[in-house]
């Protein structure tokens, strides 16, 4: 597959009464991508690749770098909320969206207050279920490299290992990396990455057509939560990406896009 | 002048393999613990603050640290609470309670005036933020450890001062009946102290609310540093602030002959690893020192420009010999410690001191032995140094108004 190395438009924007930062790429339908838990600084093999078939809309979250952080905000409820009003104003739903780890908790609090937001949604290592099996990785107990470290199987085998976790880390990645953690923080922190009511409240979205990618050795989130996703979401399917980690859009990018291209199409 | 008596109750046990050793921070299990020598351990430290108190000490200095062996005391209220029954005259005081880590202040504003009635109100309330050790063991929000702070703190002020009942609805804290039925002796409210030792906002807070000021075994330049920004910054918040604002912790030892002086006080480094204790500091957790948002952005960049990288202004991994050359340790028979105190008092003018002795490996005997060689001859000493220095604690003159304190007002 062709590889389109066009950087993303990167603009500052206000959105729910928020200025942010936007970055927008490619052509085609949109595709909203919510980035994980470390920052949003990187444009990588699987964003560049998703970017030839759609638009793809990625927002920094708020009081991640580069963009503000409303005080209200202090659980992923209002997180969720204010992303709902972000979409309103972008005016691009029904749209297509991509949740990555947090991003995926976000997604699902969203589609479990407005079914009608999204046209179809993929999760992906996504937090905010408490498993029955094993526990979310804590990664306040550690540092950011080691948290990032923890999140590959096999480092020595992805690709783009060095960007995003780099051995010498530069002082922009260190600060996109602590506004990250302390955005991440303030909706996460207790009870720790997930909402107990979550599995319930999915009941709720019966129409929604649900991916959900799950790495088969996903030290961070357990493959269990995955597991309850799919049990509670009506329309949902789950495939595991083997030998893989907490992140398979970097770990395994070409099986990745080929998964979510298949199901977008 | 005050003169306190201070250690950090550390956890003390020979066979546990943890004494003389560098641990991580929160990296033992308690499965090293034995509570039949907790229980001998807690009644010791309570015992050497009674005879302290007996020695002619003025004050108990009392803290508290959570999951971790180099301060026993998780609960410094009952300490306290212990100390208000057990003890006659010795001010109480706590540096401090970890505001943020309580989820109920309501609580925690009942339990401090049981202790200033108790005492018949000699309880100081001292406040801190807690590092992020005691938020990561109480699962406490890191990111609004400041607000959380300043929040109860105005809460619990009003608790004690505001006739009941009213209802408090705030960011952190909500309550629909506030009416506690324990309010504080001393009135409006107990005396509030805040310690610190990195941070230059809590500098600036504390000069800005005019409570005192306790620098915590900080070496003597960059502790006259932040005395002199704490009188800068009264002086911009429109009053003079002087010695009864400051207050300052230092290791003082005292023994019968400079040899065993100069032996007991190596074991100041050589008990369980304690971060706070220059020289046996272990190894620093860095996840659990950088949790994120529990310094602010703008405080991190005035540390690391102001005090450096090595953290308490400068007073980490120093060996035993460079802390007596700069007199953050300080040991030695009675005649040639009162010198060495003389300048330290000279050279910050506080108003109140504690000596922090009996800590690290040292044993019941040795602490005994120094608390009766520093009544019979330091303290009283001291006292008179302080007279002639001028040095005056913020029981003698008010540190909100700079006026002189009648004996009248004063309870006991």
């Amino acid at each position: 597959m062709a590889i389109d190395n066009k950087d993303p438009i990167e603009e500052e924007v206000m959105l729910a009464n928020t200025r942010v930062k936007l970055r927008k790429s490619g052509t085609g339908d949109p595709l909203l991508i919510l980035h994980d838990e470390m920052g949003n600084s990187n444009w990588l093999q699987f964003q560049k690749q998703l970017s030839e078939n759609h638009t793809i809309y990625s927002i920094s979250h708020p009081g991640c770098l580069g963009s503000d952080q409303p005080e209200w905000i202090m659980n992923m409820r209002d997180l969720a909320g204010w992303y709902l009003q972000a979409i309103d104003e972008l005016a691009i739903s029904p749209v297509n969206v991509l949740g990555l780890s947090i991003g995926g908790w976000i997604a699902a609090e969203m589609a479990v207050m407005c079914p009608t937001i999204f046209n179809k949604m993929i999760l992906v290592g996504a937090a905010g279920i408490k498993p029955d099996e094993g526990e979310i990785f804590d990664m306040f107990s550690v540092t950011a490299d080691v948290f990032q470290r923890n999140c590959f199987f096999n480092p020595p085998s992805v690709p783009e290992y060095q960007i995003v976790c780099p051995d010498d880390v530069s002082e922009e990645l260190a600060i996109e990396w602590e506004y990250a953690r302390e955005s991440t923080c303030r909706v996460s922190w207790k009870p720790y990455m997930y909402y107990a009511g979550l599995p319930n409240l999915l009941d709720r979205i019966k129409n929604l057509e649900t991916l959900i990618i799950w790495g088969d050795n996903d030290q961070i989130v357990p493959l269990n939560s995955g597991k309850i996703y799919e049990k509670n979401i009506s329309k949902s399917i789950l495939k595991i990406v083997k030998n893989c980690g907490h992140r398979p859009e970097i770990e395994k990018p070409d099986e990745f896009v080929r998964l979510v291209s298949e199901f977008l199409k | 002048m005050l003169i306190g008596h201070f250690t950090e109750q550390p956890w003390q046990d020979d066979t546990s393999g943890l004494m003389g050793t560098q641990s991580t921070d929160l990296g033992i299990s308690n499965s090293h613990y034995d509570p039949l020598v907790g229980a001998g351990l807690y009644n010791r430290y309570l015992d050497e603050k009674m005879y302290a108190e007996e020695m002619g000490f003025e004050a108990f200095m009392l803290n508290e640290h959570h999951s971790t062996p180099f301060c026993m005391q998780g609960v410094t209220n009952i300490g306290a609470a212990i100390l208000a029954r057990q003890t006659k005259k010795a001010k109480i005081i706590i540096l401090g309670n970890v505001l943020p880590i309580w989820d109920d202040p309501l609580w925690l504003a009942e339990q401090l005036s049981m202790i200033d009635m108790i005492s018949y109100g000699r309880l100081v309330s001292g406040f801190v933020r807690g590092g992020g050790r005691e938020s990561f063991a109480h699962n406490a929000p890191p990111h609004f450890n400041r607000e959380r702070f300043e929040e109860a703190h105005d809460f619990i002020i009003k608790a004690w001062t505001e006739p009941g009942p009213w209802r408090w609805e705030g960011k952190h804290y909500q309550y629909r009946y506030v009416n506690p039925w324990a309010r504080p002796l001393q009135q409006p409210h107990p005396q509030i102290w805040i310690p610190s030792t990195v941070s230059v906002e809590t500098v600036k807070w504390t000069a800005e609310h005019r409570y005192p000021l306790v620098l915590l075994a900080t070496k003597l330049e960059p502790t006259k540093d932040a005395f002199q920004l704490y009188h800068d910054t009264a002086k911009e918040n429109g009053y003079e602030s002087g010695t009864q604002n400051l207050a300052y912790l230092f290791k003082v030892h005292v023994d019968e002959t400079e040899e065993k002086a100069d032996e007991v006080a190596r074991k100041f480094l050589s008990g369980v690893s304690n971060p706070f204790l220059s020289g046996n500091e272990g190894q620093v957790n860095p996840a659990i020192m950088g949790l994120p948002g529990h310094t602010s952005r703008t405080s991190n960049r005035l540390q690391a420009a102001k005090f450096g990288p090595t953290g308490r202004f400068g007073t980490n991994r120093r060996p035993y010999e460079d802390q007596v050359k700069d007199l953050t340790i300080i040991s030695g028979t009675p005649k040639t410690v009162i010198p060495k105190i003389k300048h330290v008092l000279e050279y910050l003018r506080p108003g109140s001191i504690f000596f922090w002795d009996g800590d690290g490996a040292m044993t019941h005997e040795d602490q005994m032995r120094s608390l009766r060689l520093m009544g019979e001859e330091v303290i009283p000493a001291v006292k008179e140094i302080g007279k002639e220095l001028e040095l005056f604690s913020s029981f003698e003159v008010d540190p909100a108004t700079g006026k002189k304190i009648s004996a009248e007002t004063t309870i006991l």
